[in-house]
């Protein structure tokens, strides 16, 4: 399979943009992987596990890497203006509209509504993503840590900066080769 | 205060936000929240959470909320700078970062570091799932309603396999019929 051009890279992130409700990376998989074939399944579970771990939007983050794979610079740039270029039109149209109508009764109630239902689907994911890691008891602490201390409206610096040296202790430690216990 | 210390509040704001979000625009959103409801008071817990759930509703990333707080803000001009101070310097880091990890990939360094921090990411987009919860709810009159919705919510999507839209929809429907 020869690389895919800085336009069909474009062109393929213009589309996961377009589509991608609720989040695009399930959407990005199925169009680098399934449909495109570019990716092997283990390619964009790697990619997308570095877009997760450095600061910055998991979405673009992954679009730059899948760019600079197959295009260098030009590609992170192709892949990166075709992933948000179509949702910002499309915001700008919502917003715009939002300030118009946003008001109407009917609106509000649907709004809050929905409103519910997002904040239901980030709490829902994250319980998914938790169970999904199946982590350590020192790492299960970390993450609880970083629950609490964000809830108690601590600055997120101090959350980031502060549990990374436990978290990255504890990831070493469940790392490590255990031939008996002690 | 004048509209350009409001603007350059917010390039600011989100380009210190930027740079600590791991597990990305979710994760931050406690973060995001005490920027423009806490320190400037730009919207109330309930725009704030309104705010999120139009960008929930339209396609595209997660980060596509940050051009609507900017929007609020300081409108078009709000929009493409919050994004731009939000995606702009982590987008060249991530750059030269997939550029130097030929040397690096599958190495025990990285795997320890991605081990370490997705556990602190999952916390905090946890703690954005609750904060998210508490803005709809005591927002309006109908907390009940709200509250039903965000927990019916949360348990589909952890323990179901539907598309989210389902679950938006659901309580698009649900907000729009019932009294709230």
């Amino acid at each position: 399979m020869s690389a895919p051009s800085n336009r069909a890279l474009f062109l393929a992130y213009l589309q996961i943009g377009l589509t991608g409700f609720g989040g695009v990376n399930a959407w990005a998989r199925h169009m680098l992987v399934e449909k495109r074939g570019w990716l092997t399944e283990q390619e964009y579970a790697e990619t997308l596990g570095i877009g997760q771990v450095l600061p910055g939007p998991n979405a673009l983050n992954t679009a730059i890497g899948v760019g600079v794979r197959f295009g260098g610079a030009m590609g992170a740039m192709a892949c990166a203006l075709g992933l948000l270029a179509g949702p910002m039109l499309l915001l700008a149209g919502i917003a715009a509209l939002y300030d118009a109508y946003g008001q109407l009764p009917l609106v509000r109630a649907t709004l809050t509504g929905i409103a519910a239902a997002a904040a239901g689907m980030v709490l829902g994911t994250a319980i998914k993503m938790g169970v999904k890691l199946r982590p350590t008891l020192p790492l299960l602490a970390v993450g609880l840590a970083a629950l609490a201390l964000a809830l108690l409206r601590a600055p997120l610096p101090f959350v980031v900066l502060g549990l990374a040296p436990f978290g990255l202790i504890a990831a070493w430690w469940a790392m490590q080769p255990r031939p008996g216990r002690r | 205060m004048s509209e350009g210390d409001d603007l350059s509040a917010l390039v600011w704001g989100f380009l210190g936000i930027s740079l600590l979000s791991v597990g990305g625009g979710v994760a931050a959103l406690p973060e995001m929240h005490r920027l423009v409801v806490e320190t400037h008071g730009w919207m109330d817990d309930l725009a704030f959470s309104k705010r999120y759930a139009l960008a929930q509703a339209a396609p595209g990333p997660n980060v596509m909320v940050v051009g609507l707080f900017g929007w609020h803000v300081a409108g078009i001009t709000g929009m493409f700078a919050a994004m731009l101070a939000m995606c702009g310097p982590t987008s060249i880091l991530a750059y030269a970062f997939c550029r130097l990890r030929g040397h690096l990939g599958g190495s025990v360094g990285m795997r320890v570091f991605e081990r370490g921090m997705v556990p602190i990411a999952v916390g905090l987009i946890a703690a954005s799932g609750l904060l998210l919860a508490q803005g709809a709810a005591f927002g309006t009159g109908g907390a009940p309603l709200a509250i039903a919705i965000s927990i019916g919510s949360t348990v589909f999507v952890w323990r179901g396999r539907f598309s989210p839209l389902w679950v938006l929809g659901a309580g698009a429907a649900l907000g729009a019929v019932l009294p709230g």
